[in-house]
């Protein structure tokens, strides 16, 4: 579904990523980890097309098309789909209204239908079940004067009606308390299926307890050093990530 | 009256025969103005300001109005205090009884890109026509909207007509309120609008009454003709409340350079006016070139107790606006409002806000402004709020809100106040904003394109006084913000 390959980033002149090669197949969810600096959010970032990110090398393909290519829109129409680390507000503008136009928006792009209001509340309704988030947070304006946890349950949210296939969640867990951890956690867990392919940027394996990935990558200056299954990430826990600039040796210049 | 004619002052009619036709069909038609074959030569002399009243059939009290008005002009100054770059104007070269230009005659003639601006807006293909200036046919959907109007708001005893019929049908009443809230001699622009003011709207709300629909200048068949020099007055008697809708929501190219319009409002006791504005003349091309000089003034008087007086407006066409709606609070506990969006694009300049004068006891006044900014324009809010000095327990609240798109356009504020009351409480707040790329970039991750990205900010940035816009309304300003910034970004 997803093909990275040997992907090299600049941002303000400097390079970031340095030849980051990751494969991601439908179904899948992969753990992100890295000391601070080492490029994870720019791999979020390059992925869903922010501005400032310039890539020089390398190539993405997401269903075979060439991803790099698309704008920001076009990609989350093709099912791309970033959780920020820190979710923008937009004052005066309704949640609801916000999340029917970019669905909408996303199904003209693909052909398919648009939703009334009534097909779009009945969507909401249900997936409001799942993700336990009150009524309330809809009727008001996007994030504003959400609390930390409020605004990373409504990323989820958001992906959970926008139904993406590859969900990139940026440091998703940052900044929760345990309590808020868990639901997120258990908002995510909700959307894993076979056809949904997941990207999870994290620095602590904490977020790992509660979304079990199938692989984990070590990512330490701009390249992939170490892939593994989950008892990596645990490793890591134990032994910090010095021991990656130790005994990593660039899993990107092997292959 | 063919007999006034001198050698310089030609009224270019065509015989004396159409004369009489066309002031006959005039008295007859009565809401219906017909008036396509008259007009007077350009320039402002005494001379015109007769003519042009003897052309409206007014009374001789009306005539001798217009001449002091007249007068008072030559002695003013053109004002040039606003934050506005603006070529002279010359008054000479105007022809202040301009009937419409013979219009394209069928949509076929009209610039496509004005009708594909309709188009957008949704407005409805017999609006189109009309608003395009196709000289149509009496026989028309809205003239029959307009007579079912006119027959129940009689029933209710509300009296709302062209200012023209108004002057010749209500003279009394014209002539009791007229002026008694923007004197002539106000300023330059209202000086020049009592001189030559073409026609304008009027309504009458006697005592105890509810005007039982939103009145609006969209039904006013002749209201598209009412051309550059406006003059609307709103009465209130005691306890009755009127919502009023000026304007319409689909852009007018007009050929005028100047519209000088001057609208009065007046509430007295117990009454409650609402006057919502939605503007979009001609602002000009991008490169600043044509476009409408949008010189109003606007003033409400709430003359009795416990009245309120609330202006909404909607600014986003013209190429330089200069306008501040105001309210004289002078009954006690009266109330003022102003909710304002003026978004300015391309070299647009608008140099707007309020005026709120507090003269009577626990007056109170409220004051949200919006003003957006892009491409190269130049967007000022200017707001005096005054307090009295009898003015005792007077409360101000204002809020200035500027949000910028792009790196070349500017928003300034320049808030006044006076207060000679010492229990007055004036309270004042103002932000500035861009559209940052972090928002831009959140609308586009979730798949909204930068266009509707941009007008989905702006108008949650005008949501507040949105809110305060007649339902119907509020969604074509919506509409009209989005056609109004395209290409802002990109």
């Amino acid at each position: 579904m997803l093909k990275i390959e040997n992907l090299h980033a600049r941002v303000e002149g400097k390079e970031i990523l340095k030849g980051l090669s990751l494969t991601v197949n439908p179904g899948e969810v992969h753990a992100i980890m890295g000391p601070n600096g080492a490029g994870k959010s720019t791999l979020g970032n390059v992925l869903a097309g922010r501005d400032g990110y310039e890539v020089t090398a390398g190539s993405v393909s997401f269903d075979g098309v060439d991803l790099l290519a698309l704008e920001p829109e076009e990609r989350a129409a093709a099912g791309v789909f970033l959780a920020f680390q820190y979710p923008v507000e937009i004052p005066g503008v309704n949640n609801t209204y916000f999340l029917r136009a970019a669905l909408n928006t996303q199904r003209k792009q693909r052909g398919e239908p648009e939703l009334d209001s009534m097909q779009f509340l009945r969507l909401v309704r249900e997936k409001l079940k799942v993700m336990r988030i009150s009524d309330e947070l809809l009727h008001r304006a996007v994030n504003e004067g959400f609390s930390g946890g409020e605004k990373k349950r409504n990323e989820i949210f958001q992906m959970a009606v926008l139904e993406p296939k590859l969900a990139i969640l940026d440091e998703t867990d940052s900044g929760l308390d345990i309590d808020a951890l868990k639901q997120v956690a258990q908002g995510v867990n909700a959307q894993r299926s076979p056809q949904r392919a997941f990207l999870m940027i994290t620095h602590y394996q904490r977020l790992l307890d509660y979304i079990e990935p199938d692989f984990v990558h070590v990512l330490a200056d701009g390249r992939i050093v170490e892939s593994g299954d989950k008892t990596l990430a645990l490793k890591l826990e134990e032994q910090g990530y010095a021991w990656v600039a130790e005994h990593g040796e660039p899993a990107g210049a092997k292959a | 009256m063919t007999s006034e004619r001198s050698d310089n002052s030609v009224i270019a009619l065509r015989d004396n025969a159409e004369v009489a036709e066309a002031l006959g069909r005039r008295y007859e038609a009565g809401f219906v103005t017909d008036i396509e074959t008259t007009s007077l030569p350009p320039g402002l002399s005494e001379d015109i300001v007769r003519q042009l009243s003897a052309l409206k059939g007014e009374p001789e009290w009306m005539t001798e109005w217009r001449l002091k008005a007249y007068r008072h002009w030559l002695t003013m100054p053109a004002p040039d205090w606003a934050k506005l770059r603006l070529d002279p104007i010359d008054y000479q070269a105007i022809s202040y009884y301009a009937a419409p230009k013979a219009g394209p005659k069928s949509l076929d003639e009209v610039d496509p890109k004005l009708l594909e601006t309709y188009e957008k807006l949704g407005v409805p293909l017999h609006e189109r026509a009309k608003l395009a200036g196709v000289a149509v046919d009496a026989v028309f959907d809205s003239v029959s909207v307009g007579t079912t109007f006119r027959k129940e708001l009689a029933e209710a005893g509300v009296i709302f007509c062209s200012m023209s019929e108004a002057i010749r049908e209500h003279g009394d009443l014209v002539r009791q309120y007229l002026g008694s809230v923007v004197p002539a001699g106000d300023n330059y622009f209202a000086a020049l609008n009592s001189a030559v003011f073409s026609d304008g709207s009027f309504v009458f709300v006697p005592s105890g009454v509810r005007c039982p629909m939103e009145l609006s200048t969209y039904f006013r068949i002749n209201a598209i003709n009412t051309g550059q020099f406006e003059r609307t007055l709103i009465v209130c008697e005691d306890d009755a409340y009127v919502s009023y809708l000026e304007g319409c929501t689909a852009p007018m190219r007009d050929e005028n350079q100047l519209h000088a319009a001057v609208v009065e409002l007046v509430a007295l006791e117990r009454a409650q006016i609402k006057y919502s504005t939605v503007q979009n003349w001609y602002p000009g091309d991008e490169n600043g070139v044509g476009g409408i000089y949008n010189f109003v003034t606007k003033r409400g008087d709430c003359r009795g107790d416990d009245s309120k007086i609330s202006w909404t407006q909607v600014e986003t066409g013209s190429a330089i606006t200069w306008k501040y709606p105001s309210c004289v609070l002078r009954g006690d506990r009266s109330v003022g409002e102003f909710h304002s969006v003026a978004l300015t694009h391309h070299r647009q300049q608008a140099d707007t806000g309020t005026k709120m004068i507090h003269i009577g006891k626990g007056t109170k006044s409220k004051i949200v402004s919006k003003g957006i900014s892009a491409g190269r324009s130049s967007n000022s809010y200017r707001g005096l709020v005054k307090v009295e000095k009898g003015a005792d327990g007077a409360r101000n609240y204002t809020q200035c809100d500027s949000l910028l798109i792009g790196k070349r356009c500017g928003a300034h504020t320049f808030p006044y106040m006076e207060v000679k009351n010492p229990s007055a409480i004036v309270e004042h707040e103002a932000t500035t904003s861009k559209i940052s790329d972090d928002q831009m970039f959140y609308c586009r991750s979730r798949g909204i394109g930068e266009e509707d990205a941009v007008s989905m900010i702006v108008d949650g940035f005008c949501k507040q006084v949105f809110r305060e816009l007649p339902m119907e309304f509020a969604v074509e300003a919506k509409k009209l913000l989005e056609v109004s910034l395209e290409g802002a970004v990109g």
